[in-house]
């Protein structure tokens, strides 16, 4: 029995209890179509803003990701469930991989629909870039989730876990283009926005949904999030702990911030040298001028 | 007598200040039941999942198969079956589900029939927050046989089951000792002990402190019958230690626990004691000598203190 074969056998069975989930099923299903909802209602008959807020509402069900896996791998941890396949020859890498597979695959049919519903019910006037925008959502739902996975491996409890997913959470849905558009900021805080890894989701899916952005013009959004799923990853995976005894030690909270080093060099490039603050507004633009969809804004 | 499949020499754990294990030894042989009997916190469950490779050592010596736990990693764990003393699976996950998803993980398993063979065949769509402690126990030890392992481990199967379930799960680890399967169990039930186990190591405070078949150990008291007496106050000191025939004498939760080579004498002298005492006899009970006088022979205390 290879890796691959036990991680694919723990993906099916974590997909098996998603559904069987009501937590899930709101949080991953419900909320995000209450979001549409409120998108519809808000957009009413301003069809021009659909691509962006697709981006949006792509941005924060895949950024969703990272709620749920770091509270379910510390209940696991809490309840002893970890221990018991700590004895079976299942790794660390296996176990971390499995959720993070299970989260795309559950993540894929909401995005769809989201798609769907911008598409033909708030009259998106084309698809997108959808090749891109399924790049981006694939690598934004390992990275998000390896982002909780951490947090997951450096907190000792419940308690310890939401509070410092919430902090984060705070800064990823604020200050990541989610919720509020970055071209909305002032410019001192556009600048530190370029350091919130969900800036880099949030730009490079409004990009794709809103003027069809190519491969090459979210490349360094797709790196972005690469860096820091691999790091994330591999520092999770390095810290992970079976046992509900096992207390993380105070330095490795430190191991949190490591795993945002990519964004922070990431950060002070742009902040530097990059774009990326002209293709925010840009985007912002085609928001607040209701430019027509089909023409790529310029610069 | 061939290689010893379990091997534990020397063994040391501190947990911070407290000493769990100060120098345990002992191996056991293959196809053999074994048992590692004492009370709470004698450092059974600590032996037992450093031999697993869910803990290290600090020192001395653990090898299971001839592989060392801690760095043999997916060799070592497929060829071992455990029962842990807490652990649990997701609520939502069925019993059939339970067994596919742990066979699926090793590449030799038992033959099919495990729900069967632990009577789990109607509870084989039950979500394991449906089952009982009894059911969920069962599933346990089904589960630590998927891999059809050569070493089995079970830290206290039977802890909090009532009698009735306490029985069955007796009767699958007789199964095992009939189909070969090497078991190490750990317990503070003296039944168990007994009734289970080819050799036994009692364990105290991190240390074995004996070791050898349930018979051997208790031929350790030979010669000698426990009488327990209850009296309605306490007697002069010292003085029941001093009857005719009693070898040891020691007050347990409010009786007291002769040890005595010539029972009718000690009896008769002990009647004579209370009388002058003008104190009164409330029960006697005699036995012929179990795990448990040994264990109190040699700790001064009950298993269960």
């Amino acid at each position: 029995m290879g890796v691959m074969s036990r991680t694919w056998t723990l993906t099916k069975i974590r997909l098996v209890l998603a559904m069987r989930n009501r937590a899930f099923f709101f949080f991953s299903l419900v909320m995000p179509l209450i979001f549409l909802v409120g998108a519809v209602i808000f957009i009413g008959n301003r069809t021009q803003w659909a691509g962006y807020i697709l981006g949006a509402i792509l941005t924060t069900t895949v950024m969703g990701s990272f709620w749920g896996l770091s509270v379910q791998l510390v209940t696991f941890r809490e309840q002893g469930i970890l221990r018991r396949f700590r004895i079976a020859p299942v790794g660390a890498g296996p176990m971390l991989a499995s959720s993070i597979i299970s989260n795309y695959f559950m993540a894929l049919p909401v995005v769809a629909l989201e798609i769907l519903v911008c598409r033909f019910v708030l009259h998106m006037q084309n698809w997108g870039n959808l090749p891109a925008i399924l790049v981006l959502v694939t690598i934004g739902s390992a990275t998000f989730s390896s982002l909780g996975l951490i947090v997951a491996s450096v907190t000792n409890t419940m308690q310890e876990t939401q509070m410092i997913n919430n902090l984060i959470w705070m800064g990823f849905i604020f200050l990541g283009g989610a919720t509020i558009p970055i071209g909305s900021f002032p410019h001192w805080l556009q600048r530190i926005s370029l350091f919130i890894p969900a800036q880099y989701l949030a730009t490079g899916l409004q990009s794709s949904a809103t003027w069809q952005a190519t491969y090459w013009e979210v490349i360094e959004d797709c790196i972005a999030l690469a860096l820091g799923l691999f790091l994330a990853f591999e520092m999770s995976r390095r810290l992970f702990r079976w046992e509900p005894e096992a207390k993380a030690p105070r330095r490795a909270k430190m191991w949190v911030i490591a795993a945002f080093v990519p964004f922070l060099i990431f950060g002070a490039w742009e902040n530097f040298y990059g774009s990326q603050l002209q293709r925010v507004n840009t985007n912002y633009r085609v928001l607040s001028r209701m430019l027509p969809m089909q023409t790529k804004p310029t610069q | 007598m061939g290689e010893p499949i379990i091997q534990v020499e020397n063994l040391y754990k501190n947990y911070g200040a407290v000493e769990a294990l100060r120098g345990a030894s002992f191996s056991v042989q293959e196809g053999e039941v074994f048992g590692l009997l004492g009370p709470n916190g004698a450092g059974k469950t600590s032996t037992i999942e450093i031999l697993e490779g869910l803990r290290n050592a600090d020192r001395g010596v653990a090898r299971v198969c001839g592989l060392d736990p801690e760095k043999s990693g997916e060799k070592f764990k497929e060829i071992i079956g455990a029962v842990l003393q807490s652990t649990s699976l997701p609520q939502k996950l069925k019993v059939r589900e339970a067994l596919e998803l742990f066979a699926n993980f090793y590449p030799r398993r038992a033959d099919a029939g495990l729900l069967r063979r632990f009577q789990l065949e109607e509870k084989a769509e039950a979500f394991y927050s449906q089952l009982s402690g009894g059911q969920k126990q069962r599933l346990a030890l089904a589960m630590a046989l998927v891999n059809d392992p050569r070493v089995v481990f079970l830290d206290e199967p039977t802890a909090g089951l009532d009698p009735q379930v306490r029985r069955e799960i007796y009767d699958i680890i007789a199964e095992l000792r009939g189909s070969r399967k090497t078991v190490l169990i750990t317990t503070h039930y003296i039944e168990e002990a007994e009734r289970l186990c080819d050799r036994v190591a009692i364990i105290d405070h991190g240390r074995v402190i004996a070791l050898g078949t349930p018979r051997e150990l208790k031929q350790g008291s030979a010669g000698t019958t426990r009488i327990e007496v209850r009296i309605a106050r306490p007697p002069a000191n010292g003085s029941m230690g001093k009857l005719e025939g009693v070898t040891s004498c020691r007050e347990i939760e409010g009786a007291w626990a002769l040890s005595s080579t010539r029972p009718p004498a000690t009896i008769v002298a002990l009647v004579k004691l209370l009388e002058a005492e003008n104190n009164e006899l409330q029960s006697l009970e005699m036995s012929s000598p179990s795990l448990e006088d040994v264990f109190i022979e040699l700790t001064g205390r009950r298993l269960r203190e």
